[in-house]
C-alpha cells in the first residue's frame, strides 16, 4: 500500500472529470422534475448518448460533433417517454423504466461495431492566465472543454429557473399544472421542452464517459451513473447549484475509491467499489430525514385537461 | 378534433386486448428493426415466435428450455405485480435474485458433500430469506425515513453484483478448481441439485414454484383481504386511507414477498440450470421480470402467460442469433418496445377515444 502516491492535486482535478456525466444528467433531470414530470429513463438516455456519441466521434474524428449527435439522440429518446407521458397518459414510472430497458437493448445493439476501438482525444482547454495560477490552476482550468460546458448549463438552468419569466412558468407548471393551466399555459408543451432538454443533457452525459472518462464503448458501461444523477437531484432539493454540489460530491467519492484501489488500500476491490452506490443510500436516508422539502407539487401526477 | 375522455372505470375489453395488440405492434416494429439490420424480416420472426416450439431439429431442444427460463421470470414478476398494484415500485429484484442464490447456495455448500435431504430444502429457505433481507433495506428504510425504495432498491443491485464478485472469487470459491472463480457445481452434488422434476421437460422445482405462486397470488389477489387492500391502495388511494389500509405493513409485506420470491427464483436457478455461482450468473431476469409484470397486467394468469412469451422470446433469441447471425442485443431492444407499445396501448383502457368537432363550430352550424 502507498497512499503517498496519490496526488491531492490529480484527485481534485478527476474528481470534476468524473463529476461532469452525472452533473450533466442530474442538472436536466432536474429541470424535467421542476416541470412535474419524473423521467426514470435517464440511464436509457445516458446509454444511448453514450453510443451515439461514441459512434460519431469515432467516424468523424471530432468529439464536439460525438456531443452533438448524443444530445439530439439523447433528446429523440426523451421524446418517445414524452409522448407517451403527456399525450398517451401512460404512467410515469413504468414508462421511466420501459426506456431505461430500451435503451440498455438500442445501445448495445448499435454499439456492437464499436467495441474495442480508443475514442479521438478531445483537446484540453487550458484557459490563458488562469490555469497558471498555482495549486487552483491545474486543478479548475485545465480540462477539456465539456467540463465548462456543464458548469455553464448549470449557471444557465439557475438563471432561467430563477430569474425569468420562462422559468416562472415551468416551475409553476410543475408546482400545480391545474393552476396554470387555469391561467392558459400550455402545461403539455412546457413539460415537452423540458423533457427534451433533460433528455438532450443525459445524452451529453452518457457521451462524456463514453468519449472522455473511459474513453472507449463497452456495453452497459454507464453502470447505474443515471440513477445516481436521479438520486442527487432528490439530495439537491431541486436546485440547480445543489445539483452541481451533489455532483462534485460524488465525482469525489468516485474518484477517491478508484484511487484507493490503485494504491493497493487492503479493503476488498468489491468494498470499495460498492462504495458509492452505498454512499449514495446513505445520503438518500439522510435526506429523507430531513423530509421532502422542495419537491414539485405535481411531480408524477397525471395531467389530463377536460377543457 | 381527437379528445380523451376518462373512462369512469378501466375498460375490461381492452385490458386483455392491448397485451395482445402490443405483441402484434411489437412484431411489426421488430420485423422492420430486422429487416433494417438486413435480415429477412418474415423468417427473423418466425425464427423467434414459431421454431423454438415446432422446429423439427431445435424444437425439442428448445421446448424444455421454455420453461426453465420462463421460471424465474413468472416467480419474480409475480412478487413485484403485488408491489406495482399498490404504487411500491420495487425495481432491484435483480439484487435480490443474486443474493437468494448467494444465500442459498451458500447453505449447501457449507454442507458439502452430505447426502440429507433436508439440504435442498434448507438451501430453498435461506435462498428465500436472502432475497427477503436484501428487499427488507429499501422496505425499512421507506417505512422508517420515508426513503424512495426505487432508488434504493436499484442501488442494491450493484452493491448485489459486487458480493457476487467478491464471493465468487473467494468465499464460495471451488476448493477443488484449480484458482478459477466460481463455487462447486451442483451437479456434482446430488442433495443439492435441483434436477428435472420430469425428466427432459425443464420443469424443475423453480418452475413448480412459479406456479405455485401464481395460484396462491391469484388467491390472495381475489380471496383475501391483504390482497384487496393492496388493490384498493393502488387504485383508489384515498379510499384505502379511510378504511384503514395500514401503509406500513403494506409496504413491507409487498417489498418482502418480491424479494423473497426473488430470491428463490435465483436459489433455483443457481442450484439448477446455471449450476454454479459465478460472476456472470445473473441474466438481468429481475428487469425482463418488470416488463412480464406489466405485459401480464399485473394478474398472475396474465403475468404466467407473459413470462411463457418472454422466455420465448429469449429462446428465439438466442435461435436467431445462431441461425441468421442476429445480434443477441436486438432482442433485449425487442422486448423494451413491447413495453412501450404496452403503456402506449394502455391509454385505450382508461381513455376513450373522441372524434369530436369543437362546441363552438358545431354551434355555428346550427
Amino acid at each position: 500500500m502507498d497512499l503517498g502516491q496519490i496526488n491531492p492535486l490529480l484527485l481534485l482535478a478527476s474528481l470534476m472529470v468524473a463529476a461532469t456525466p452525472i452533473l450533466l444528467a442530474a442538472i436536466g433531470e432536474a429541470v424535467v422534475e421542476k416541470s412535474g414530470v419524473l423521467n426514470l429513463g435517464v440511464e436509457g438516455m445516458m446509454i444511448t448518448g453514450a453510443v451515439v456519441g461514441f459512434a460519431f466521434g469515432v467516424n468523424t474524428g471530432a468529439p464536439s460533433i460525438g456531443f452533438v449527435a448524443a444530445a439530439v439522440a439523447g433528446a429523440a429518446l426523451s421524446m418517445l417517454f414524452g409522448v407517451l407521458v403527456l399525450y398517451l397518459k401512460s404512467n410515469q414510472v413504468a414508462t421511466g423504466l420501459g426506456l431505461t430497458l430500451f435503451g440498455l437493448g438500442l445501445s448495445a445493439l448499435i454499439g456492437k461495431p464499436y467495441e474495442g476501438i480508443k475514442a479521438p482525444t478531445m483537446a484540453k482547454w487550458e484557459i490563458p492566465l488562469l490555469s497558471d495560477i498555482p495549486v487552483l490552476g491545474p486543478i479548475m482550468f485545465r480540462h477539456d472543454p465539456m467540463v465548462y460546458v456543464s458548469l455553464i448549463i448549470v449557471a444557465l438552468t439557475w438563471y432561467v429557473l430563477t430569474r425569468t419569466r420562462a422559468g416562472l412558468i415551468l416551475r409553476g407548471v410543475g408546482e400545480n399544472h391545474n393552476a396554470a393551466h387555469a391561467l392558459g399555459y400550455k402545461v403539455i408543451r412546457v413539460r415537452l421542452m423540458a423533457i427534451a432538454f433533460g433528455g438532450a443533457c443525459a445524452g451529453m452525459g452518457g457521451a462524456y464517459i463514453s468519449l472522455v472518462r473511459v474513453p472507449q464503448w463497452v456495453e452497459g458501461m454507464t453502470a447505474g451513473a443515471g440513477w445516481i444523477a436521479l438520486a442527487i437531484v432528490v439530495f439537491a432539493s431541486w436546485r440547480p447549484w445543489r445539483v452541481l454540489l451533489g455532483a462534485y460530491l460524488f465525482g469525489g467519492i468516485s474518484v477517491l475509491q478508484l484511487n484507493l484501489q490503485a494504491a493497493g488500500v487492503p479493503i476488498p476491490v468489491e468494498i470499495l467499489a460498492m462504495s458509492p452506490y452505498l454512499i449514495t443510500i446513505l445520503v438518500l436516508v439522510v435526506i429523507s430525514l430531513r423530509g421532502n422539502h422542495g419537491a414539485p407539487g405535481s411531480l408524477g401526477r397525471e395531467f389530463h385537461a377536460t377543457h | 378534433m381527437i379528445r380523451l375522455e376518462k373512462r369512469p372505470q378501466p375498460s375490461k375489453v381492452w385490458g386483455t386486448l392491448t397485451p395482445v395488440l402490443a405483441v402484434i405492434a411489437t412484431m411489426i416494429a421488430g420485423g422492420i428493426l430486422f429487416w433494417m439490420l438486413g435480415k429477412d424480416p418474415l423468417e427473423a420472426i418466425r425464427t423467434i415466435f414459431w421454431d423454438p416450439l415446432f422446429h423439427e431439429t431445435f424444437g425439442p431442444y428448445s421446448r424444455p428450455q421454455l420453461l426453465v427460463k420462463a421460471g424465474p421470470l413468472i416467480l419474480i414478476a409475480i412478487g413485484l405485480s403485488l408491489g406495482f398494484r399498490a404504487g411500491i415500485w420495487n425495481i432491484g429484484a435483480e439484487g435480490q435474485y443474486i443474493m437468494g442464490a448467494i444465500c442459498g447456495a451458500a447453505v449447501g455448500l457449507a454442507f458439502y458433500p452430505s447426502e440429507s435431504i433436508l439440504i435442498f430444502p434448507a438451501m430453498v429457505l435461506a435462498g428465500a430469506i436472502g432475497g427477503w433481507a436484501w428487499a427488507m433495506i429499501p422496505g425499512v428504510l421507506k417505512v422508517k425515513f420515508g426513503t424512495n425504495e426505487i432508488l434504493v432498491s436499484l442501488m442494491l443491485v450493484y452493491v448485489a453484483e459486487n458480493i457476487l464478485a467478491s464471493v465468487s472469487q473467494g468465499l464460495l470459491k471451488n476448493p477443488d478448481g484449480m484458482g478459477f472463480p466460481g463455487s462447486r457445481n451442483f451437479r456434482d452434488f446430488p442433495a443439492a441439485y435441483n434436477t428435472d422434476l420430469i425428466e427432459g421437460t425443464g420443469m424443475h422445482w423453480g418452475v413448480a414454484a412459479a406456479f405455485i405462486a401464481v395460484i396462491l397470488a391469484y388467491i390472495l389477489l381475489t380471496r383475501h383481504m391483504l390482497g384487496f387492500q393492496v388493490r384498493l391502495t393502488g387504485e383508489a388511494p384515498r379510499a384505502a386511507k379511510f378504511a384503514g389500509v395500514n401503509p406500513t405493513r403494506l409496504i413491507l409485506f409487498c417489498l418482502g414477498t418480491s424479494g423473497a420470491l426473488a430470491g428463490l427464483a435465483g436459489l433455483f436457478e443457481v442450484s439448477g440450470p446455471s449450476g454454479q455461482v459465478s460472476i456472470d450468473f445473473n441474466a438481468g431476469y429481475g428487469f425482463t421480470a418488470i416488463i412480464v409484470a406489466f405485459l401480464g397486467r399485473l394478474h398472475p394468469i396474465g403475468i404466467l402467460l407473459a413470462g411463457l412469451l418472454m422466455a420465448l422470446t429469449y429462446i428465439g433469441g438466442e435461435l436467431a442469433q445462431l441461425m441468421l447471425g442476429l445480434p443477441g442485443a436486438a432482442i433485449q431492444m425487442f422486448q423494451g418496445m413491447l413495453m412501450f407499445f404496452l403503456l402506449a396501448m394502455d391509454m385505450l383502457s382508461h381513455y376513450r377515444v373522441r372524434w369530436k368537432t369543437p362546441v363552438a363550430a358545431k354551434e355555428g352550424a346550427k
